[in-house]
C-alpha cells in the first residue's frame, strides 16, 4: 500500500492511460473525415479515374472500348469543338459579370440597409430553389416567348436594336438567341453570387465605414477603399460559384437557345447520350475541367485574396 | 466658459438626441476650450458617446447646434469636419497595413507625399518598426496607438476619444493614460475623452463633465468635482462618499449646524449645493479618507470643534497603505473610513466601539430630495 503511494510508482501507473487518451484524441479528426472521404472516393475519385481511362480508349459500342492510350482524341475534340468552348466561356463570363452587377447592390442593400427586412429578403433570394432548376428554366421560355410582353417592351424601348447590333439577338426574337441563354444563366446562378457576397459584406464592421468617413473619405471613396476591398473574398467565391457551373451548364442553352448557341455542356451531353462516343465526351470533360482550373488559378492569384481571409 | 476669444473652442448649444420616444441626450450646452483635455464621464447609456458622436458628425442632433471655432458644423457630414475620432474598438482597416492605416486620412485629402509625416507619426507612438504589419498582427496596446496616430496625423481641431482604453488591461491602461496625456501636451490639440472610468477621467482631464441619464450633472476640474460634488450621483460616482441624512438645526451664518441620530454636526454654508433652512433636511457628505478613527475609550483625545459620530466596526480590510473600515453607526449603517497605516491600533477590530471624527471644513451638503444611492451601482459595474 505504501509503495503505490510513492511518487515513482504513481508515475508509472498513470502514464499509459494518458498516452492512450492522447492517441484516441489524435485519431478523432480522421474518424470525422472518414464518411466524407468514403463518399468522395466512391462518387468522385473512382468516376474520375474511370472517365480518364475512357478518354484514352478507342472502339465502338458494338465492338467494345479498349484502353489504347489514344491521346489524339483530346486534340481532335479540341480542334473540332473549340467554338463551343469559347462560347461557353463567353456566355459564362458574361453571365458572371451580370450576376456581379445585379447581385452586389442587392447583397449590399441586404447587409447594410435592409434592417428588419433582412431575413425576408434573404429568403426571397433563396426562394427560387424551392422549385426545380428545370421548371424555372422552362418558365423563362414562356417569359421570353416571341410576341410576349417582355419582348414587346424590349422592342419598344429599342433594347433589341442594341442587342442585335451586339450579335446577341436576331430581329424581334429573344428566345433561341445568345441573349436568352445568358439571361437564363444569369437568373439561375444569381443566388450563388448573392449569398457569398452577402456573407462577406455582412461581416464588415460598420464602424469601419464610420472610421473612413471620419478620416475624410466621402461615401464613394469609403466604398472603393474599404468596403469593396473587404468584400473581395465574397466577390471571388461568388464569381467562382457562378462561373464554374455556368461554363459547364447545358440546360439553359438546350431550353432557351438554338443550335447556334450550343455550349460545351450540350456537346458533351450529346456525345454521351446520342452519338455514344464516350472517349470524345470524356476527353471534352477533361479539357473543360483543365481550362476552368487554369482560369480559376490565375484569377485567384490575381485577386490576391489569400491574405484577406 | 462663455469666453469667446479662443477661436477653436467646441461649442454645443442646446443639442439633444432622441431615438423615437427615448431621449439619449437632453438639451445640452457645453463649451470645450481650445487645447484642453476634456472628459465626458458617466456610466454606460448616460449619453456621453452619443454626445461625442454628434461632435464627430456620426450622429445628427435632434435639436441644437455644434460649432467648431467660428464655423457651425451641425449638418456637415463627418468627412467634411476637421475632427478625428479614436474609436472604442479602434476600427483599424484590416486589409491595410499600419503605414496605410495611418496615411489614410492624408491620402483622402489629396496629399501626395505622406512618407515623412507617417514616419514621424509612427515614431511619436513608437511603432516605427511595425509599419508593414497588418493590424491583427499587433497587440491591443499597439493597435490603440495606431488608432491614435491615424487620427492625430490629420492635425484635427479636436480629437475625440471614445473609451479608447476600455479594451486594455489595467497596467497597460495606466501606461496609455500617461502616454495620451503626454501626446496631448505635445501636440496641443483639444482632446474630448469619453470614459466610464472615473479614475481615468480624473488623472487625464483638465475638465470633467459628469453625465447621467442624458444630462450633465456637474462640470469642473477633477479636484473641484471630487471635493465639492453638487449631486448625490457625482458624490457617489466619483470615489466614495459617506452621505448622512440630517435635520438642519441652524442655518444662515457661515456655518450650518445639523443633527442626525443625536449627533450634532457642522459644515460650511459655502459647501452646500442647496440653501439649507432650519427645520429642513440636508444630506451631509464626507469622503472616507477625511475621517479619523479612535477607540471609544479615547474619545476625550478628540479635539474640540471636530464633527464626531459614534459607531461599531462592522468590517475591516487591510490593503497595505491603508485599512478600510466599515462602521455601523446610528447616523448611517455603513460609513466607510480609510485610515493610513502609520500606527495601527490593535483594538480597532470588528465589534469594537469607536468614535469617528473629522474637520467640519471637509463636510459638504447636498439637497436631501435626491436619491441617496444614485451613482453607486454604476461604480461597481464600471470597476
Amino acid at each position: 500500500m505504501t509503495a503505490t503511494a510513492a511518487p515513482p510508482v504513481a508515475g508509472t501507473v498513470t502514464e499509459p492511460p494518458v498516452h492512450k487518451a492522447s492517441l484516441r484524441k489524435r485519431l478523432v479528426p480522421y474518424w470525422l473525415l472518414l464518411p466524407g472521404i468514403l463518399w468522395l472516393l466512391v462518387f468522385f475519385v473512382l468516376p474520375m479515374v474511370y472517365q480518364a481511362s475512357t478518354s484514352v480508349q478507342t472502339g465502338s459500342l458494338e465492338e467494345g472500348f479498349k484502353v489504347t492510350w489514344h491521346f489524339q482524341t483530346y486534340w481532335d475534340a479540341l480542334t473540332e469543338y473549340y467554338p463551343q468552348f469559347l462560347r461557353s466561356l463567353l456566355y459564362a463570363g458574361t453571365a458572371t459579370v451580370l450576376c456581379l452587377l445585379l447581385g452586389y447592390p442587392l447583397a449590399y442593400l441586404i447587409a447594410f440597409k435592409a434592417g428588419r427586412w433582412r431575413n425576408l429578403l434573404l429568403v426571397l433570394v433563396i426562394a427560387p430553389f424551392f422549385t426545380s432548376f428545370l421548371i424555372r428554366t422552362l418558365a423563362w421560355k414562356t417569359i421570353l416567348a416571341d410576341g410576349g410582353p417582355v419582348v414587346e417592351v424590349l422592342n419598344a424601348l429599342h433594347v433589341l436594336d442594341v442587342t442585335s447590333w451586339l450579335g446577341m439577338t436576331e430581329g424581334e426574337r429573344v428566345l433561341a438567341t445568345p441573349l436568352a441563354v445568358v439571361c437564363g444563366l444569369t437568373y439561375n446562378f444569381l443566388p450563388f453570387m448573392i449569398l457569398p457576397l452577402y456573407t462577406s459584406l455582412e461581416r464588415i464592421d460598420t464602424r469601419l465605414h464610420e472610421a473612413a468617413g471620419d478620416l475624410y473619405a466621402r461615401p464613394s471613396t469609403t466604398f472603393r477603399k474599404v468596403t469593396f476591398p473587404l468584400s473581395m473574398p465574397g466577390v471571388v467565391s461568388g464569381t467562382l460559384l457562378t462561373f464554374i457551373p455556368a461554363s459547364g451548364d447545358y440546360v439553359n442553352a438546350e431550353l432557351l437557345g438554338s443550335t447556334d448557341t450550343r455550349m460545351i455542356g450540350n456537346v458533351i451531353q450529346s456525345q454521351y447520350l446520342r452519338i455514344l462516343d464516350y472517349p470524345t465526351a470524356a476527353a471534352l470533360s477533361f479539357i473543360l475541367m483543365a481550362i476552368v482550373l487554369i482560369m480559376v488559378t490565375i484569377y485567384i492569384r490575381r485577386a490576391g485574396t489569400e491574405d484577406l481571409v | 466658459m462663455t469666453d469667446k476669444t479662443a477661436g477653436g473652442d467646441v461649442r454645443l448649444a442646446g443639442i439633444s438626441k432622441h431615438y423615437g420616444s427615448f431621449t439619449a441626450v437632453h438639451p445640452l450646452d457645453l463649451t470645450i476650450p481650445q487645447g484642453s483635455f476634456f472628459a465626458l464621464l458617466g456610466a454606460s447609456g448616460c449619453g456621453k458617446t452619443t454626445t461625442l458622436r454628434m461632435i464627430a458628425g456620426l450622429e445628427e442632433p435632434s435639436t441644437g447646434t455644434v460649432s467648431l471655432g467660428d464655423s457651425e458644423v451641425t449638418h456637415l457630414p463627418p468627412y467634411k469636419r476637421p475632427v478625428n475620432t479614436v474609436f472604442q474598438s479602434y476600427a483599424l482597416f484590416p486589409h491595410l497595413n499600419i503605414y496605410e492605416n495611418v496615411a489614410f486620412g492624408l491620402r483622402r485629402r489629396g496629399i501626395k507625399s505622406v512618407k515623412k509625416q507617417v514616419d514621424d507619426m509612427l515614431e511619436l507612438v513608437e511603432l516605427g518598426q511595425f509599419a508593414q504589419r497588418k493590424p491583427h498582427q499587433l497587440s491591443g496596446g499597439q493597435q490603440q496607438r495606431v488608432a491614435v496616430a491615424r487620427a492625430l496625423i490629420n492635425h484635427p481641431q479636436v480629437l475625440l476619444l471614445d473609451e479608447p482604453l476600455g479594451a486594455l488591461d489595467l497596467k497597460l491602461r495606466r501606461q496609455m493614460q500617461l502616454e495620451l496625456k503626454r501626446i496631448q501636451t505635445e501636440v496641443g490639440i483639444t482632446f474630448v475623452h469619453v470614459t466610464h472610468d472615473q479614475e481615468e477621467a480624473m488623472t487625464m482631464a483638465d475638465t470633467v463633465a459628469v453625465m447621467n441619464g442624458g444630462r450633465v450633472e456637474q462640470l469642473g476640474a477633477p479636484a473641484e468635482l471630487y471635493e465639492n460634488p453638487k449631486t448625490t450621483f457625482v458624490a457617489n460616482f466619483l470615489g466614495t462618499s459617506n452621505l448622512i441624512e440630517a435635520e438642519v438645526l441652524e442655518a444662515g451664518g457661515s456655518d450650518v449646524t445639523v443633527s442626525s441620530a443625536g449627533a450634532t454636526l457642522r459644515l460650511p454654508a459655502a459647501r452646500c449645493s442647496t440653501t439649507p433652512k432650519a427645520g429642513g433636511k440636508l444630506l451631509v457628505g464626507v469622503r472616507p479618507e477625511k475621517m479619523s478613527l479612535v477607540h471609544a475609550d479615547e474619545e476625550d483625545t478628540v479635539a474640540a470643534g471636530r464633527n464626531k459620530v459614534r459607531g461599531t466596526i462592522a468590517a475591516s480590510s487591510f490593503i497595505g497603505v491603508s485599512t478600510q473600515y466599515v462602521i455601523d453607526s446610528p447616523v448611517c449603517p455603513e460609513l466607510e473610513v480609510y485610515v493610513q497605516n502609520i500606527e495601527r491600533d490593535a483594538r480597532l477590530a470588528p465589534g469594537a466601539e469607536v468614535v469617528l471624527h473629522w474637520n467640519p471644513e471637509h463636510t459638504f451638503g447636498l439637497d436631501a430630495a435626491q436619491d441617496i444611492d444614485a451613482g453607486i451601482e454604476t461604480v461597481e459595474e464600471g470597476a
